[in-house]
């Protein structure tokens, strides 16, 4: 026995475990420490995480904009290609900044369409809901491609929408017409392996290219569903996918929500005839 | 039985596998099998955790009260599963994507929980750690067998390299949606473990009852 031991150790030592006292001390501390060990993985690894997260973010919408080769700077290539833009869905016209109740206002830097999307002073309740999204943010960030000579070639517009079992978070490229369709991709879904989640099948997104919104009376004619329809009305047509009609209703609704005019259709109108 | 360090490792490969003979962290094994990538991250973050969860409890196990131990145990594991998880989303993101709820639940996973209980309150904390990464291992093991079954008959591919060209990608190979389900890991995990009790009939275990034989009269 090591009776030399004085002061906390010993006392460590020479307590019953399952005395009050080292019960509680026990309980205590290790909660303390297990709480400073926890807090500092999080605060220590925070900086790549967020990194992490917009780059994933940007690589989608590399891809949907068909620029995503493997092994490319992400980054650079993204802030050479794109111009990130904040439309206001109300007047349909660009801001430079969204007011935070919480301090500065946010610009196109730090803004955040998805998290704004439960922030009550930026979204409000949606009357009419056929996407299943509940609440719709005021602002939503859109990423113009401007070509050489500085005019607009492709435009990069956020969309999302309830399937089958989540909300399926993406993005859609229009051409400069701002009627054909270019690239359709989801970067967040949890649908049904092998049958729903399908909608990230290149085949299946294949689909989407040189389809149109609208046709020439301006009616929103895109529609994703069954079979396969013969003349001009295959222009405006996406097959559904196999097993998967709930998925494929939540795309087909989501798409024409956001393309609607509830959602991004004022603004592109604006866009195509130069207004902004 | 004496248990030298090897025996520690090795045995909860195929002797004392956690999965298929303790029959311990099922619901995890059906929830990340569906791609062996998956499969395989998920293997190295439930050993991770094991591993230190034991050492460190083993560490304090002559001072944890008795009438707070399961509770201590749980906030060793939790802390560790969190980290694990703060780690994985730093630099595997695109992985902690697909794992998602399933790194927290390990929190859950009763193989860290039994390890703790049943090996680590009673043996130093070196024997406590390979005890821990063994079956964690053996988790792994099983873990990445059901995923071969999973992804190649599921999706046709391994590691997402494509084996089996499916119909849906211009191949011919129609590839069983069950599969992709949780419910398969059910089938396939019943199968392994026919399979091993085959191999091993030791791991058969007793009859709780005994069939009555009734003469006729």
């Amino acid at each position: 026995m090591p009776e030399t031991r004085k002061g906390f150790l010993g006392w460590w030592q020479n307590t019953p475990a399952d005395s009050t006292a080292k019960t509680l001390f026990v309980a205590i501390s290790l909660c303390l420490f297990c709480s400073m060990v926890v807090a500092a993985a999080a605060v220590a690894l925070r900086p790549v995480q967020e990194a992490n997260q917009v780059l994933d973010k940007r690589r989608n919408i590399l891809q949907v904009a068909g620029l995503y080769e493997e092994g490319m700077d992400i980054n650079a290539v993204f802030s050479s290609a794109f111009e990130p833009k904040i439309v206001d869905l109300e007047t349909a016209e660009y801001v430079e900044e969204v007011p935070n109740e919480a301090g500065e206002p946010f610009t196109v830097a730090d803004y955040d369409d998805v998290a704004a999307t439960s922030d009550m002073n930026l979204s409000s309740e949606l009357d009419e809901d056929p996407a299943g999204l509940g609440r719709q943010a005021r602002y939503q960030m859109v990423y113009l491609l401007k070509d050489d000579s500085g005019a607009l070639d492709k435009v990069v517009l956020p969309i999302s929408g309830y399937g089958l079992w989540s909300t399926l978070y993406g993005f859609i490229t229009l051409e400069e017409d701002t009627n054909t369709v270019f690239g359709l991709q989801f970067y967040q879904q949890a649908e049904t392996p092998g049958l729903g989640a399908e909608v990230d099948n290149p085949r299946w997104k294949a689909l989407w290219n040189d389809k149109k919104l609208r046709d020439d009376e301006g009616d929103l004619r895109i529609n994703v569903s069954k079979g396969s329809p013969q003349g001009e009305a295959a222009d405006y047509h996406i097959d559904a996918l196999a097993g998967a009609t709930l998925t494929s209703r939540g795309v087909d609704n989501l798409v024409r929500f956001w393309m609607g005019d509830a959602g991004f259709a004022p603004y592109l109108e604006k866009l195509k005839n130069g207004d902004l | 039985m004496a248990q030298t360090n090897k025996s520690l490792l090795v045995d909860p490969l195929v002797d004392n596998n956690p999965i298929t003979l303790q029959v311990l962290g099922i619901c995890s094994a059906l929830a990340v099998t569906s791609s062996l990538q998956v499969a395989f991250v998920m293997a190295l973050a439930v050993t991770a955790v094991t591993g230190f969860s034991s050492m460190f409890i083993s560490t304090l196990r002559n001072h944890i009260p008795s009438s707070i131990r399961i509770i201590v145990q749980m906030i060793i594991i939790a802390s560790l599963v969190i980290v694990v998880d703060q780690v994985l989303k730093a630099f595997a993101y695109e992985i902690s994507k697909t794992l998602s709820v399933f790194v927290g639940l390990i929190i859950t996973n009763c193989i860290v929980m039994g390890r703790a209980e049943a090996f680590a309150m009673k043996n130093p904390p070196i024997a406590s750690f390979i005890d821990g990464v063994g079956n964690g291992f053996g988790y792994g093991l099983i873990l990445m067998m059901v995923g071969v079954v999973r992804e190649l008959f599921g999706s046709g591919s391994l590691f997402g390299i494509t084996i089996l060209p499916t119909v849906n990608n211009g191949g011919w190979y129609v590839p069983n949606g069950l599969l992709l389900l949780p419910p398969s890991a059910f089938f396939v995990i019943g199968l392994l473990i026919w399979g091993f009790r085959t191999w091993k009939p030791a791991q058969v275990e007793a009859r709780e009852y005994k069939i009555q034989t009734v003469e006729a009269h």
